[in-house]
Formats: structure tokens, C-alpha cells, sequence
């Protein structure tokens, strides 16, 4: 097609629009194209043999719980229990990399690292009982409530190491993420805000294979969750989730640099959930047993206590003390839970507003007449009424 | 400058009546003086001032990490805003208008209103909401939404809406106070409405919860909140031509609820009309309404009506007039209770 320059005027030639470049290389963003690993690499020379040994005693208490809570859902005692059988290495790691000052944002999965980071495991648990949403005080173990809805607790993470960062505190919030909730606008804004604010908070995605039933590659068409990172100006870094060193090497080096002002990471965890999504869940309608059987081979307890042991640094005797310790806190997990929680009533109304509307009151009044009542007739309860609504 | 000169200057100040924008600026200003927590976020707010220019100089006086303009996400500023409360500060998020906060909604109504439950107690959120709402102004599609139901139907919420230059002073201050999260509703077609009202002089704290009778009257109660409530003095004044004395109450705060000042006025006329320009139908009428009814119905000489928008979507603005509850209106449904009482 041809430019038609009618006579006598100027023809049309369009100027080149202002020079543009890229704000940011990307190139030192992308993640490596490999999930990063320590054990059973060259790396592993590098690693401390304490933390290593501490990490792997983590990891066999972290087994421990996990199959404990759940064996406590198929006893009544716990309402749900959503299992993080296989991600040992990830839910360790994203407790142990945190100074005490610093702020852990768990999802519903992540109990164990609520408790790896030192949560009593009963208060922990409050939520999947039923007694309590939250059974512990964020503010004094810097855990923020465990979030049920997805990724809407990663702009709390944002906000709350942007006000740190304000008030010269050098705090870092490490939130922790599934694939699934990676398709979540709330993962789109909170890592943008992180970015664009350059707030010291590390995004941790556990890429455990499902969204419950939905594989990864129904859920996105990235090479990656973290070259998700690279869109937003921030690194982003692939790591086997399963190997508990690697773990926290990536995100000590992720909570380093943002301590230091420089800014946030995306870590995306590759790893597998051994066990179906709740104990409500059915796997075996959406995945085949070959698949699992693989990852058993690349199981985050078994590849670390193969290290140690090839390496001479854990013997039988080892072994043996953490599974002792491991089934002594079972054992004191199973006895606490199978105590009836105590709960009030009338504690329904105590926490809505820091005063109760006039409203609430009436509605309280109501409640403590109809309980009065109850108290005059207890034979009309069945025995095994333990008042957690189930 | 001298006491004389100062003195002087006020006493312009005060001659010249303030818009309701200015008493919300001035509001956020002393907050945020009175309290270095107070932190103002939200899009356009910082170099702008806020598209309605609520937020006018607050950047410039308190720098940009006290007024923030944020990247373009509701849930994103909401979020932040939560996380930000947990840390100590007290944020005032603006959602711009209406409809641009329904993204926010999940923030609002699973972390924003259910923290301080969710923890026991341990972890109020004193985060303020300021939502522009309402019609009125000519705007179109998705800028004339009086979303107040949504917020009144979720439990840990504080929802206030101011209708005069003074109460949006008063109300503001004390919704950045609270301890517990407020939506406070802006309605934006009264941001010009104007009041002998200084921006230099000390102005009240309006505490939250409390409806005031805007006008005494014997005949019938008007019981309305925010745009409504210069209809409603409009057909007060107009009604006493037919020989009815108005009642006007202005609630000012829809959570919680000023059950004690409604149901008094309405067993002194025996008659209520509520008005909104929010849909009728699950809108905010129906709750006043069925709470009038539960404490004063051997007082009621009618029943209780409501005169509110339509139930369609929000009309485009050359239509708006014939949604928005006018005066005649209103008059119609007094012209209706006194019929009702009449047989």
C-alpha cells in the first residue's frame, strides 16, 4: 500500500516515538531454569553440618506432626486437618530463616511452620478444631492468623513490613503461598505493592502439584511460578522444596537481602503433598499412584537422613533420638487434644467491636437466658455433647 | 504575626462558609497531626489530592510516606492497610468512589471486619475506609453506587456517613480514633454543600453512633442519613404548607444503630417514613423499618414506609433524577401515612 501525498501538501510522515527503555534487566530477575539444590550436589561442602543436623531433627518432628494431626482428624478431634506430609522442608525452612522480631504469614496449610517456629501445637491447632479461629496472639509470636482465604494474607505481609520499614524497624515478613493461590488478584497486588514499595517481604509459593484437584498446568501457562517475580521488578528463584538445605539457603539469602533494604523475592518451592488436600479430599480421583511413588523416592526427610548418614554425620543412635523426640511430642500432642476445650458462650459477643453495640447486648442477653435454661435442664443434652458444635 | 493579626484573620476565616470537602481535609490533617500513626494511602491521594481533592496538601506537609499515592488496587491498598495495622499505624484508605471498592471486598469483609474477632481480641485493625458514595453528581456507570447495605450486613464494621460540614469533621476524627475498622461513606453530591464552619476555628468530635434530630416536629418522622437528609428538610419545609410538622432524624452512624433516638421520635409522631437513595428492596429501610416496627408498634399510627431508589442498577446520569428521592416524593409517602391513618 502505497502513501497518497496529495498536491501541494505536506505528506505524513510519522515521527518515531520517544526513546524507551526496559526500567529493569530483567536478565538478573529469571529465575534459574533447574530447581536449586544442595543435597546430593557439590554444594552440600558448603552447608554447616549443625544446621543440617538440626534441620533434619526439625523434619522428623515435622513427619510426626503431620501424620499425628492427622490421626487426630479420624478420631473427631480435629475438625479438618490440611496435611503437609512431603513439604516438611518448605515449612521448616520458612520458620527457621526468621528472626524472632520478624513476621511469619501462614496459609491453612502451614501449621507446622506456625510450630516449628515455636507455637505451642495446640494453639496452633485451635482453628482446625473448631474452638477458636486463632488461638494464640499474633502480635507476641509475630504468626499471623493461619489464612483460609488464598493469598489475601500476602498484602497483610506487604503492609506489615512496609510500616516496619517506616518506623526504621528492621523487620522481614515471610509469607507463604500455594500454586493456586498464585492465580489469586490478591498475589497480583501484593506482589506489585512489595515491589513498587520495595518492602523487605519474601514470598514464599509452595508449588505442591494441586490446587486440591487442579494440576499446575491447568492452573498457569508461566515456564514457572517464579518467573511470575520477573513482571513485578523483583528476583524470582526456583528451589527443590524438598531439599530442606536448599530451602534454607534460598531464603535466608531472600530474608538477607531484604533485610537490607534491598527489596522482595519471589521463591517458588517445588515440591509434592504426599497426602490428599484435607483428609476430607479423595486423591486418587485426580492423580495416579506412580507419580507418587516417584516423589516417596525424593521424600524430604529420606534425602536429607541419606546425606547425613553418607556423610557420617548421623548414626543409628541419631536417628533413634529424633524419633524419640519426635513421638514424645506425638504423644503430649495426643494427650492435650483429647482434652474437651473449655469454652464461653457468651465469648461470641466479647470480640466484635472493642465495645459492644446496644445491639449486641440484647443478642447477648438472649444467649446467656437460653444458656441459664440449659443449665436447669442437663438431662436433656446427649453425653457425648463436647460443645464444639459438631 | 500579632495576636490582633491572628485574631483578625480567624474572624475572616470564620465568615467565609467551608464546603464539606474542606471540614474532611482538615479532619485528616489534625489526625494526622495530632497522631504520627495516622497514615493516608490510596490512589491519586498523594501529588493530586484526591480526585475530589479531600487529601489536598497532606503530601506536601507530611511527605508521601504518611500520604501515599499507591499503585491502582483496591484490595491491594485494603490489604496493605491490614498489614500495616497490625504493625501499630492507623491507615484512612480512600476508595476513590463507590464501585471501585467492590474489589476490596474480600479484604474488607474476611480480614478488615474479622480480625479482632478472629484473634480473640488480641488484634484490632483501626483502619478508616473513606468511600465517596451516592449519586447525584452526574457521573456515570459505576460512580453513583450507594453501597451501605453491603457494609451494614457485615458484623465488625462501623458504617458512618456525616450529612453536614460539621459532623464530617466531627465523624471523621472519630472514625480515625476508633479501635475497630470504620466504612466511612462520603456522599459526594454534598461535598460542596456549604456551612458557617471554620477550617481555623477548634471544631467538635462527633462520637460514633449517635443519630441527632435535625429538625423537631409532631406530625410524622423522617429518618434518613447522608445525601437524604437535605431532601428531608426540604419536604419538612415544604410539608408545612399541608399542615405537617416534620420530625427530621438524621442517623449519621447506619452501625451501630441509634435504636433509643429513632424509636423515641417515632413514638412521639406515631408516623415514619425512611428515606434513601439506595435501593429499596434488602436496602437499609427495610432493617430501620423492621426495627421501628419491633419497638413501636403500638405507637404506629401507619405503617412504617420507605421512600428509596429504585430497584435497577444505577441509571445513567441523564436519568438519575428519576431515581434519586426527591421532595415530592417524600411528601407523596406523608401524603400516604396520614391517609393510612385516616381509615
Amino acid at each position: 500500500m502505497t502513501v497518497q501525498e496529495l498536491p501541494g501538501a505536506a505528506a505524513y510522515r510519522p515521527t518515531p516515538p520517544p526513546a524507551w527503555k526496559p526500567l529493569t534487566d530483567p536478565a538478573p530477575l529469571l529465575p534459574d531454569p533447574e530447581p536449586y539444590r544442595v543435597l546430593g550436589t557439590d554444594a552440600v561442602a558448603d552447608a554447616d553440618p549443625e544446621l543440617l543436623l538440626r534441620l533434619y531433627s526439625e523434619l522428623v518432628r515435622g513427619r510426626r506432626y503431620n501424620t499425628q494431626a492427622t490421626a487426630l482428624t479420624k478420631q473427631g478431634r480435629l475438625a479438618v486437618y490440611p496435611s503437609s506430609t512431603g513439604q516438611e522442608a518448605c515449612e521448616v525452612a520458612a520458620a527457621l530463616v526468621l528472626e524472632e522480631r520478624d513476621w511469619l504469614f501462614p496459609s491453612y496449610r502451614d501449621t507446622l511452620a506456625a510450630v516449628a517456629r515455636g507455637l505451642d501445637p495446640v494453639e496452633a491447632l485451635t482453628l482446625l478444631r473448631g474452638d477458636r479461629h486463632t488461638g494464640y496472639d499474633p502480635r507476641e509470636h509475630r504468626i499471623a492468623p493461619l489464612c483460609t482465604p488464598l493469598a489475601t494474607q500476602l498484602p497483610h505481609a506487604v503492609g506489615l513490613a512496609h510500616a516496619a520499614r517506616l518506623k526504621g524497624d528492621d523487620v522481614v515478613a515471610l509469607a507463604m503461598v500455594g500454586d493456586g493461590g498464585t492465580s489469586e488478584g490478591d498475589f497480583h497486588e501484593a506482589l506489585n505493592f512489595a515491589a513498587v514499595w520495595r518492602a523487605p517481604v519474601v514470598f514464599l509459593v509452595q508449588n505442591n502439584g494441586f490446587a486440591i484437584s487442579v494440576p499446575l498446568a491447568k492452573q498457569t501457562a508461566a515456564p514457572s511460578l517464579a518467573h511470575k517475580a520477573v513482571g513485578y521488578g523483583m528476583p524470582g528463584r526456583l528451589v527443590d522444596g524438598n531439599d530442606a538445605a536448599a530451602m534454607h539457603q534460598v531464603l535466608s539469602e531472600a530474608v538477607a537481602r531484604a533485610r537490607s533494604g534491598g527489596g522482595p523475592t519471589l521463591v517458588e518451592a517445588v515440591t509434592y503433598r504426599m497426602d490428599a488436600h484435607t483428609n476430607a479430599d479423595d486423591a486418587t480421583r485426580y492423580r495416579g499412584d506412580s507419580e507418587v511413588e516417584a516423589w516417596r523416592a525424593h521424600d524430604p526427610v529420606r534425602i536429607l537422613e541419606r546425606e547425613l548418614t553418607g556423610r557420617g554425620l548421623l548414626g543409628d543412635d541419631g536417628i533413634e533420638e529424633a524419633r524419640v523426640a519426635a513421638e514424645q511430642m506425638a504423644a503430649q500432642l495426643r494427650e492435650r487434644m483429647n482434652a474437651d476445650p473449655v469454652l464461653d458462650p457468651m465469648d461470641l459477643f466479647a470480640h466484635v467491636y472493642a465495645e459492644q453495640t446496644t445491639q449486641l447486648r440484647e443478642q447477648a442477653a438472649r444467649l446467656r437466658v437460653e444458656l441459664d435454661a440449659e443449665q436447669d435442664q442437663p438431662e436433656q443434652h446427649s453425653a457425648d455433647d463436647r460443645g464444639t458444635g459438631r | 504575626m500579632t495576636t490582633a493579626a491572628a485574631t483578625a484573620r480567624e474572624r475572616t476565616a470564620k465568615a467565609k462558609p467551608a464546603t464539606m470537602a474542606q471540614a474532611l481535609g482538615r479532619a485528616l490533617r489534625d489526625s494526622m497531626v495530632e497522631d504520627p500513626s495516622v497514615h493516608v494511602l490510596g490512589e491519586d491521594v498523594g501529588t493530586l489530592g484526591g480526585v475530589f481533592r479531600i487529601t489536598d496538601g497532606l503530601a506536601k506537609e507530611f511527605g508521601d510516606e504518611r500520604c501515599t499515592d499507591t499503585p491502582l488496587a483496591e484490595a491491594g491498598i485494603l490489604g496493605a492497610a491490614v498489614g500495616m495495622a497490625m504493625y501499630g499505624l492507623r491507615p484512612v484508605v480512600e476508595m476513590q468512589f463507590d464501585a471501585f471498592a467492590y474489589p476490596a471486598f474480600e479484604q474488607l469483609i474476611s480480614h478488615v471486619a474479622k480480625m479482632r474477632n478472629r484473634t480473640g481480641g488480641a488484634m484490632p485493625l483501626p483502619i478508616t475506609v473513606r468511600v465517596p458514595y451516592g449519586g447525584g453528581i452526574g457521573g456515570v456507570e459505576h460512580h453513583s453506587d450507594s453501597s451501605e447495605a453491603y457494609y451494614m450486613a457485615t458484623p465488625g464494621l462501623h458504617v458512618v456517613t456525616p450529612a453536614t460540614v460539621e459532623d464530617a469533621y466531627g465523624l471523621l476524627r472519630a472514625s480515625i480514633a476508633s479501635d475497630d475498622p470504620v466504612v466511612f461513606l462520603e456522599p459526594k453530591r454534598l461535598y460542596w454543600s456549604k456551612a458557617d464552619w471554620s477550617p481555623q476555628a477548634p471544631a467538635a468530635v462527633e462520637p460514633i453512633g449517635r443519630a441527632v434530630v435535625r429538625r423537631p416536629g409532631r406530625s410524622a418522622t423522617l429518618i434518613t442519613y447522608g445525601p437524604s437528609l437535605p431532601v428531608c428538610m426540604e419536604a419538612a419545609q415544604a410539608a408545612v404548607e399541608e399542615g405537617w410538622d416534620l420530625e427530621v432524624v438524621d442517623l449519621r452512624s447506619l452501625v451501630p444503630f441509634d435504636d433509643e433516638t429513632v424509636a423515641a421520635s417515632v413514638r412521639r409522631t406515631g408516623r415514619a417514613v425512611v428515606v434513601h437513595e439506595s435501593t429499596g428492596f434488602g436496602g437499609p429501610g427495610g432493617e430501620i423499618a423492621a426495627r421501628i416496627t419491633e419497638r413501636c408498634f403500638h405507637h404506629l399510627e401507619a405503617p412504617v414506609l420507605r421512600v428509596a431508589g429504585f430497584d435497577i442498577p444505577y441509571p445513567p446520569p441523564m436519568q438519575e433524577r428519576h431515581h434519586l428521592p426527591g421532595v415530592d416524593r417524600v411528601l407523596d409517602a406523608v401524603a400516604r401515612l396520614q391517609w393510612e391513618a385516616d381509615n
